[in-house]
């Protein structure tokens, strides 16, 4: 169980990303992060991992709390939070099987991992993992090989190689196609329901984030202004979370697949923060 | 006719650089003026040069006859110290460069390592190779060894600086993602920057490999061994067919040097 209470971020620019958000995501929940650009979706998702460091507040996962680790402390506890990123963030000239094994880094050392000798149930697990996500025998491919949704499997595969309690999921189908955003969040929902993983998705599309989520979550300007069943989200909802707009396309409809695609830019700051972070 | 006429009323130029145009004029006067002063100003003896254009002319009528054969045992000898002077100074200096290079990337290294990479490297740069083979001949006498600290010395400022601005400009979400596994520092470089910068630390090597070969022949002349002594004993004797010899070989190793450098860059990538 992930425990959020009152989380701020403030950055060095003087931007208040967070204003003291406090959210419980309890095991096995699928819960989707909605809300516009510069919302504080993405560094809500990266204080909770302490990519990005918060002002105040207090994560707690699983009993253990995070901030407050000190960076030995923080390394182990990343272990059980598998993330999943925009752009895949896959390291392009490695191979599948590397980018899947690199899940187990914070739990072999460096000698074994330099030269890839990983433990035999390591690679057992890695090739399940594949096998799982369709991607068996591309094992060998590089990573810059595949196609986007190809590279999203194998995002999926090294974060839960980590054997996560929790995954961070960053807009995961912003680099997608329709079809293949469908997939993979199909693929997301099945894997955590398998493995009872609580999820957070961060997403800009509604629909799908009703299709797929349990709970829905929505913020503006760093603070929650919804928090309920994706089935309760209406026009007058979506315009307290994104403001005023004509959402009657929006909104799933029963037994309709609406397509909604919006525009994503949820960078500047957390960006610098991120490089900085990178010492 | 009447597109013509429009076309006409709206002519466009570029902006100019500089906007006013007496500032601009001014400028391109003074330069003009400087130039042919500077010109004028370099002192030219006329006869110096008839008289030298005839050594010049013994010279290069060395390179018609080549005389590899008399000299041969010094010759080899001398490329088989620049040769391995080259191979050990770039490997050296490659493992120099890389922590440097660590150091020096912003992305990575907190500041005050930051600032001290950066002051190594350009220190390493201020330095002319012959003005360090000086130096370092001063310190250790002739021979190889001051030649192979210089070329490590050069590697250093020259790696470090190039593969340091490779790392500033590699994908950080690569690099977050390693560090979302809960991996080390270590192994964040391993998988996270060193994939990316892998090609370019190649390239950047072997291209070192062959400046490093050239710049040996040049810091023979002060006395740091290879190549370049023998070159220099050569024009001491006034044997331009042995210079001449040693001049041709130089310039096919390079050739080679540089062609199968290339093809190996090209594979890398």
């Amino acid at each position: 169980m992930l425990v959020i209470e009152g989380l701020a971020k403030q950055y060095p620019t003087g931007d208040r990303a967070l204003k003291g958000v406090s959210l419980t995501v309890p095991k096995g929940q699928i819960m989707a992060l909605i809300g516009p650009s510069g919302a504080g979706k993405s560094t809500l998702i990266r204080c909770v991992n302490r990519l990005v460091e918060p002002t105040a507040g207090r994560v707690t996962l699983d009993g253990q709390p995070i901030t407050g680790l000190s960076r030995r402390g923080l390394r182990q506890a990343r272990r059980k939070m598998g993330m999943i990123f925009q752009e895949f963030a896959l390291v392009e000239r490695l191979t599948v099987m590397e980018n899947v094994l690199s899940g187990r880094l914070g739990y072999v050392g460096f000698w074994r991992s330099w030269f890839r000798r990983f433990p035999e149930a390591d690679v057992a697990a890695a090739f399940a993992l594949l096998d799982r996500v369709g991607l068996a025998g591309f094992e060998d491919k590089r990573a810059d090989a595949l196609s986007g949704g190809q590279r999203q499997r194998v995002g999926i595969a090294r974060a839960l190689l980590q054997h996560p309690s929790l995954l961070l999921v960053d807009e995961p189908t912003a680099s997608l196609d329709p079809k293949t955003s469908r997939q993979i969040m199909r693929l997301l929902q099945e894997l955590c329901r398998e493995r009872g993983l609580a999820a957070i998705i961060n997403i800009h599309d509604v629909a799908l984030a009703q299709m797929f989520a349990e709970r829905i979550v929505g913020l503006r300007s760093g603070e929650i202004v919804y928090d309920g069943p994706p089935d309760d989200v209406s026009a007058d909802i979506l315009t307290r979370i994104y403001g005023e707009e004509d959402w009657s396309q929006t909104i799933r409809l029963p037994d309709e697949d609406g397509e909604p695609e919006m525009p994503h830019a949820d960078a500047g700051a957390v960006n610098r923060e991120r490089l900085a972070g990178l010492t | 006719m009447t597109t013509a006429a429009i076309d006409r009323a709206r002519r466009w130029r570029p902006p100019p650089l500089i906007a006013n145009p007496v500032l601009r004029w001014a400028l391109l006067l003074g330069a003009v003026v400087y130039l042919a002063l500077a010109v004028s100003g370099i002192p030219v003896n006329w006869e110096r040069v008839s008289e030298g254009l005839e050594r010049g002319g013994r010279f290069l009528a060395g390179f018609l006859y080549p005389d590899f054969s008399s000299r041969f045992g010094e010759i080899f000898e001398g490329f088989v110290e620049s040769l391995v002077m080259t191979v050990v100074a770039t490997v050296l200096g490659l493992l120099v460069s890389i922590p440097v290079a660590l150091g020096a990337a912003r992305n990575l290294a907190p500041l005050p390592v930051y600032y001290f990479c950066r002051g190594l490297i350009a220190l390493s740069r201020t330095f002319q190779e012959i003005i360090v083979a000086i130096l370092f001949v001063a310190m250790f006498g002739f021979g190889p060894f001051a030649g192979v600290l210089t070329l490590v010395f050069g590697t250093v400022g020259f790696l470090s600086k190039l593969l340091a601005e490779d790392i500033e400009d590699i994908d950080r979400s690569q690099v977050e993602a390693i560090r979302a596994t809960g991996g080390s520092w270590f192994q964040l470089l391993n998988y996270g920057v060193q994939p990316q910068v892998m090609p370019r630390l190649i390239g950047l090597s072997l291209y070192r490999l062959d400046i490093n070969f050239r710049e040996s022949a040049v810091i023979g002349i002060v006395g740091a061994g290879g190549i370049g002594a023998t070159l220099n004993t050569a024009f001491d004797r006034y044997e331009y067919d042995v210079a001449a010899a040693i001049l041709l070989v130089i310039i096919v190793i390079v050739m080679i040097a540089e062609y199968s450098s290339s093809a190996i860059r090209r594979w890398v990538q």
